[in-house]
This record gives structure tokens, C-alpha cells and sequence, in this order.
């Protein structure tokens, strides 16, 4: 069973929408025993990362653990960005730290539109689990002002060309993330879904 | 690079699609379910229901509607018509919907945008602006709310400009003397607007020939169109709509 954490930060129905229409077996929680039972786990969010970092905080602990076991880990869109080292989103606050790296603001003197909203094309790393299926490189669906710098050299990641370049998407051993939002990419970000659902079926054999 | 998106809309009425001419003179146009999936799996960049009787903070029967027409939507969807507080954007987004449109609320109490932003995010704090051309001064457009029954003296892009200082991630811009028409999109206004503020501007209003879409997305320098007759009555495919903006250098996602 899938675990999609839910921490009280904005909207985790799009997600679960998206995980029940990919009949997989998911539910919706944030007690931690649960968590701790689950085979893979989701961790959603929207809004700004500090803020979720705090309402995060409680279990925070268990999400850690269970990753440092092996235990398959996806965040998305702030999910995705807690899963660095630290934010500078309305301040510094420190995030999981399973994946080296920090969450800058897209700069604004770029004549860059922000927030980093809509469809952008996602190039990917080579042999990325999360994408597997999905050729090079595809489009998916943003809605960011802050985007993630990755300081880790064990980890892949998949960018995005905004005039600036934006890490879309993020792998290191059972860690996964992604920027984007499949569950709001259509059949490709489906396709993610998908994939990661599998990474969790064969880790948990 | 990001794409220019396409948009069709969903104005509902009593648990309808519909479409008029400037607001008025509503014509049936299908299910919502329906449609929304319909677009969802076509290749629409992102969905607009837009609850147009305005019952959607107090009216069960359109929440329902709009988790069901969630269900099947795996695309950006953005959901509005009524709100008046942030705790309903609250409700909204629980029941499947990604981003909120606020309107008359946000006139009456700017304030909903700074507390809804802080809440929810930027990214899910749209606002929408239902422009009039002022009659007698050239390049000045006048905001008007309650589905455009009722002026107001705020000018739109003075408006636009300070929505985003409040924290709207969008802005939603309807021309209220092109919507229905199929006339084309008002060109001065959208970029007008897009020039003004840093955050995405979806053109809303005028949709007709796909060239007018052309002229929007490029001249006008909108991100994104909003369209509903055109796919509606199907005039043009969202497939359709799409090669032809390729063809004519806009960036498109691919279908």
C-alpha cells in the first residue's frame, strides 16, 4: 500500500484523484504508524516550503526513517522541494536533508514571468526510473516561484529550460521528487504515476 | 521552453455548460463531466469552470459538481464563480480544484488575495478581471463586477497591478466587449495588462478565428488563451487549435 501524506498543506486531492485513477492501492494519512507500514510514500504539498516545512515537522522524524531504510519516497512540487537541505523561501528553514542542495527564489531581474506557471518541456537524465517509458524528455506541468539547486553528486536530475534552468525532477536511490505535477501532466505525468508505483511494487517484493 | 497554453472554459448553470453573447443570451453547450474529460484527454493545457449563477460558496450541488468533474481531470484546474472568502477556496481546493478565481470579492475586499495567497499559495490565487472599454477616453478599460452587471470606476490595469502586490498568482482577463462575439480577442487590452505585471495573463473573451489566437499569444503577449465557444460547438479541436498556433511559430505543448 501507498501511503499520500497528508500534513495540512493545500490541496492533496488532485494527487489522490490521480493515484486512484492509476488503480493503485492508496491512502490518504499522516499517522505515523501507517507511514511506517507503507510500502511507498507520497509527500504532496503547494504554497511556500517553510511553511509546510513547520506543518511537516511532526513527522518529519518517520518520513526521514523510513527513507533511510529504503523505503521508496516521492515528493511533489513543495514535497519535492522539502526534500533538500534547506529553503530560503520568507526566510532560511531547514528542510529533510535526503538529498543534498537548497530552494532559491527564480530570479526576478530576468524579465522572467513568475510564478513558473504552465507547460514546460523536462529533459532528463539518463537512466532515471521515474521517467522510464518516456523517451528523452516530455512536457509537464509547473506552478513554482522557487526552483531547487542540486548539490549532490549521487543524485540524477531532469531540468527544465525557463531561461534560467529549473530542476524538474530529481532521483537517488529510493528518492524521488518532482518539481512539476504529474498528477496535473496528463497521460505523461500519469506515466510517472505509473512508474513510481512499480519502483514501489518491486522494492517491497 | 514554456508553452503557451490553451484553455477552454466551463461556464456552469444549473449543473450546465453554457455559453452567451457579452454575458448574456445563454445557450446550452453540454455536460461538464462530459466536457471536462473531454479536454483533459484531448490535449487542453488546463480547464476554467466558472459557476456563472455565482452559488458556488453556498451551494452544495455545484461543490459536488466540481469534485466530479475533478475526478476525471488530470490537468491544471482552476475553479471560480462566487467566492467571497478564503476559507471557501479552502473547500474548493479539497474538492479537486488547483486554483481559485476570485472576482467581485476581491473588488469589494482586496484583502482576500494577501490572506488567500498566505494560505494556499500565490500559484493558486487567480484573479479575474472583467474588463469594459471606457467610452469616452481611448486605451482605458474599466473594471466591472457581479458577472458584469455592475461598473465600477477602478481602472484594470491599476487593478491588475496591485493584485499581484496582493499576492495573485494570475490574472484572468476577460474583455467583456468581445466575450461571445467571436470577434477576436481585445489585443490593447491583454497587452496592456501583460505588460504591467510580472504574473501570467490568460486572455479571455472575443475567441473566434484561430488566427485571433495567434494575435493574443504573440502581439497581445498573453501566456495563455481562454476559449469556450470555439471548442464547445466544435468549430476547432483542441488538436486543431494547437498545430495551427505550431505552424505559426507559437510554442506549443504537443498533442
Amino acid at each position: 500500500m501507498l501511503v499520500i501524506i497528508d500534513y495540512g498543506v493545500g490541496n492533496v486531492r488532485s494527487v489522490t484523484n490521480a493515484f486512484r485513477y492509476i488503480s493503485s492501492d492508496v491512502t490518504v494519512s499522516c499517522d505515523p504508524a501507517v507511514i511506517a507500514a507503507a510500502d511507498g510514500l507520497i509527500l504532496p504539498g503547494v504554497g511556500a516550503s517553510g511553511y509546510a516545512m513547520e506543518k511537516v515537522s511532526p513527522i518529519a522524524g518517520v518520513i526521514t526513517e523510513q527513507a533511510l531504510t529504503g523505503k521508496p519516497l516521492l515528493g511533489i512540487c513543495v514535497g519535492f522541494q522539502l526534500l533538500f537541505e534547506t529553503s530560503y523561501e520568507m526566510g532560511t528553514h531547514k528542510c529533510l536533508g535526503l538529498i543534498k542542495g537548497k530552494v532559491v527564489p527564480i530570479p526576478t531581474d530576468r524579465g522572467l514571468t513568475i510564478p513558473h506557471m504552465g507547460w514546460n518541456y523536462v529533459k532528463f537524465a539518463e537512466g532515471m526510473r521515474l521517467f522510464d517509458g518516456l523517451g528523452d524528455g516530455k512536457h509537464f506541468a509547473f506552478a513554482n516561484s522557487f526552483c531547487a539547486e542540486v548539490g549532490d553528486p549521487d543524485a540524477k536530475f531532469a531540468s527544465a529550460d525557463y531561461g534560467i534552468s529549473i530542476t524538474a525532477g530529481v532521483e537517488k536511490g529510493n528518492i524521488f521528487g518532482c518539481q512539476f505535477h504529474p498528477e496535473k501532466s496528463a497521460a505523461d505525468g500519469l506515466q510517472v504515476l505509473k512508474n513510481f508505483v512499480n519502483i514501489c511494487r518491486e522494492e517491497s517484493k | 521552453m514554456l508553452t503557451k497554453r490553451i484553455i477552454p472554459c466551463l461556464d456552469v448553470k444549473d449543473n450546465r455548460v453554457v455559453k452567451g453573447v457579452n454575458f448574456l443570451n445563454l445557450r446550452d453547450a453540454g455536460d461538464p463531466i462530459e466536457l471536462g474529460k473531454k479536454y483533459s484527454d484531448e490535449g487542453a493545457d488546463e480547464l476554467v469552470f466558472l459557476d456563472i449563477t455565482a452559488t458556488l460558496r453556498s451551494n452544495k450541488t455545484i461543490v459536488d459538481l466540481v469534485e466530479k468533474v475533478a475526478a476525471n481531470v488530470f490537468i491544471p484546474f482552476t475553479v471560480g464563480g462566487g467566492i467571497t472568502k478564503a476559507d471557501e477556496i479552502g473547500l474548493l481546493l479539497r474538492s479537486g480544484a488547483d486554483k481559485c478565481s476570485i472576482n467581485t470579492a476581491a473588488v469589494k475586499n482586496p484583502d482576500i488575495l494577501h490572506e488567500s495567497a498566505e494560505r494556499f499559495g500565490s500559484q493558486c490565487v487567480v484573479l479575474a478581471i472583467d474588463a469594459r472599454r471606457t467610452s469616452n477616453t481611448t486605451g482605458k478599460w474599466h473594471v466591472t463586477v457581479k458577472a458584469g452587471s455592475e461598473p465600477t470606476d477602478i481602472d484594470a490595469i491599476e487593478w491588475a497591478i496591485r493584485a499581484e502586490k496582493l499576492g495573485a498568482g494570475e490574472i484572468l482577463l476577460t474583455s467583456m466587449d468581445a466575450d461571445g462575439t467571436q470577434a477576436g480577442y481585445d489585443i490593447e487590452l491583454t497587452r496592456a495588462v501583460a505588460e504591467a505585471v510580472n504574473i501570467p495573463v490568460i486572455a479571455s473573451g472575443g475567441a473566434g478565428t484561430l488566427e485571433s489566437l495567434t494575435e493574443v499569444l504573440g502581439e497581445g503577449k498573453a501566456d495563455a488563451v481562454l476559449a469556450a465557444s470555439i471548442f464547445h460547438y466544435g468549430t476547432y479541436s483542441i488538436k486543431e487549435t494547437k498545430d495551427f498556433l505550431k505552424q505559426h511559430g507559437v510554442p506549443v505543448r504537443p498533442v
